[in-house]
């Protein structure tokens, strides 16, 4: 049986194709993505010990026990969880802790969602509007506030975001925010289980849509449909299973899920810096792993204007030094630490919950050297990091099987 | 003159409009919704307290695509009002990168936004260039 000191390992793991999946309902690719991980690992549901589901649009059902009555209701415990954008990093969590704490020796974790033709995300509370002036909730409001005292939909927070580390630090603008979004959409052109695959040149990027500037429509995340699915094992279970196993398995070196800690503005401006840098703190310090060690990282460039603070936050470059970091050409799939070779959330896409566990999936495909067209030769450490507002941010590192 | 309202309740009328915050009688930090206790220290006691209604802009965006009913493009942003920071828009400015600037110099101005079933108008905030 595991123990705390257990190490904690990637079995198996899989990802459905992003896109638009209109024949298919939650449960068709959750079950997808779990089959997929099983086989992957070469288990089954009999082998697993605890469910974290992860789903957020549709997060009353019970989406675990769904998944359960399609493939194999075993009787174990199920956890649904929902946690913004990191959802799915939770619900991997909630497997980690499981085997961690000994409560079993191989958990399961998924993230699938429905998103496909989703508009524009939070905001747009017009509720409260009415015939005569009422104050409504925790700021009294008597009309919708959103729009009227700033803005709560997602383009309009992550582009503040952008815009504030560009006030502290300089070195920022509407062009280098897009050639963020260059590379990534450039990156996704190798990726089969993209949403999006199309190579954008910059001034197509810069002379789409806005929708709140500095980010145009490709510098946003693509609403998609989608699930993602990992077994984790227990290190002293591993060593049961065959060499085959053991091989492709892939270590979980560090698991950490952070919330924002108070800091002055943090409830004015959603703070997604310091949470982020604590999670990379303690998910170094845990795998004894440094910035410079990592061959690639999937960061949350839920907007280009995110991606280049997560540089920062992640200590990939000197603090404040962003801007220049990625000017160096650091970040593209050819330069010292590649970010995002997916296409990212930006043209992979985003079903929020599947996010979490897909850029796991990502890195260890990288890690088993089976990425094929976008293979980052001779990976052997890798990063994922998704946040979730409200907030939530969680840092995996993983690293290549020894043997 | 017609009966007026606050859009929040952070927000005073009168002659000199201001904003007001909850201010941790233990650590001195301010919040602007009601509160059950501080976030930071954990104290449930808080004070009133008048927020500058000058300050700098510290990030913003334009806001193309928004909910229903809202006109756009708008500007949204933060400023920090003396060690404060506030949500607002900026207004009484073109809504384009050329006249909104990181940096720039801002104070608060009110507008009416409404008017309800009884007459009563309802007035909310937002920051305009200084000396504009």
């Amino acid at each position: 049986m595991a123990s705390a000191s257990e190490e904690l390992w990637i079995l198996g793991i899989h990802m459905t194709k992003f896109g638009k999946h209109p024949d298919k309902d939650l449960v068709d690719l959750a079950s997808e993505a779990v089959r997929g991980a099983l086989a992957d690992g070469g288990v089954t549901m009999k082998d697993i010990g605890i469910i974290g589901a992860g789903n957020l649009m549709m997060a009353m059902a019970p989406t675990g026990q769904m998944v359960q009555k399609q493939l194999g209701q075993t009787g174990i415990p199920v956890y649904n969880v929902s946690n913004a954008c990191a959802t799915g990093a939770t619900a991997l969590r909630v497997a980690c802790m499981a085997v961690k704490a000994g409560e079993t020796d191989m958990g399961l974790a998924f993230g699938v969602e429905k998103l496909a033709g989703a508009g524009l995300l939070a905001g747009g509370n017009r509720s409260s509007d009415s015939n005569t002036w009422t104050p409504h909730g925790r700021f009294g409001a008597v009309a919708a506030v959103d729009g009227r005292i700033g803005t709560e939909t997602m383009p309009g927070v992550f582009a503040q975001i952008g815009m504030e580390y560009g006030h502290k630090y300089g070195g920022t603008s509407f062009e280098l925010f897009a050639k963020i979004s260059e590379k990534n959409h450039s990156h996704s052109t190798l990726n089969p289980l993209a949403a999006y695959t199309k190579k954008m040149s910059l001034d197509e990027i810069m002379n789409d849509v806005m929708i709140a500037y500095p980010n145009t429509r490709p510098m946003c995340s693509a609403n998609c449909d989608g699930a993602a699915a990992a077994v984790v094992v227990s290190g002293s279970k591993l060593k049961t299973l065959s060499l085959e196993q053991q091989k492709r398995a892939v270590k979980i070196s560090a698991s950490i899920l952070t919330t924002d800690p108070w800091e002055e503005a943090c409830q004015i401006l959603p703070n997604v810096n310091t949470l982020t840098r604590n999670a990379a703190r303690q998910a170094y310090e845990q795998s004894g792993v440094a910035p410079s060690d990592l061959n690639l990282v999937e960061l949350h460039d839920c907007f280009a204007t995110a991606e280049l603070v997560h540089y920062d936050n992640l200590m990939l470059c000197e603090e404040g030094g962003a801007a220049d970091f990625f000017n160096s050409g650091a970040t593209w799939r050819d330069g010292s630490t590649p970010v995002n070779v997916s296409g990212g959330l930006e043209s992979k896409g985003h079903p929020i919950a599947a996010t979490g566990i897909a850029n796991i999936w990502e890195v260890a495909t990288h890690l088993r050297g089976e990425a094929k067209d976008r293979q980052i030769e001779g990976a052997k450490i890798g990063l994922t990091h998704v946040i979730g507002l409200g907030s939530a941010c969680g840092v995996h590192i993983l690293e290549k099987a020894a043997a | 003159m017609a009966e007026q309202i606050p859009l929040v309740d952070y927000l005073v009328l009168g002659d000199h409009p201001h904003l007001e915050a909850n201010e941790c009688t233990a650590c001195g930090a301010r919040f602007f919704d009601r509160r059950n206790a501080c976030a930071a220290c954990e104290n449930p006691e808080f004070k009133k307290v008048d927020v500058a209604t000058t300050g700098e802009v510290r990030a913003f965006t334009i806001v193309s695509f928004a909910a229903p009913g809202i006109p756009v493009p708008f500007v949204a942003t933060v400023v920090d009002c003396d060690g404060t920071s506030v949500r607002a828009n900026l207004i009484n400015v073109a809504p384009d990168p050329e006249h909104v600037s990181l940096g720039m110099k801002v104070r608060l101005a009110t507008e009416v936004i409404g008017t309800d079933d009884n007459g009563t108008e309802a007035v909310g905030f937002g920051f305009e260039p200084l000396g504009g």
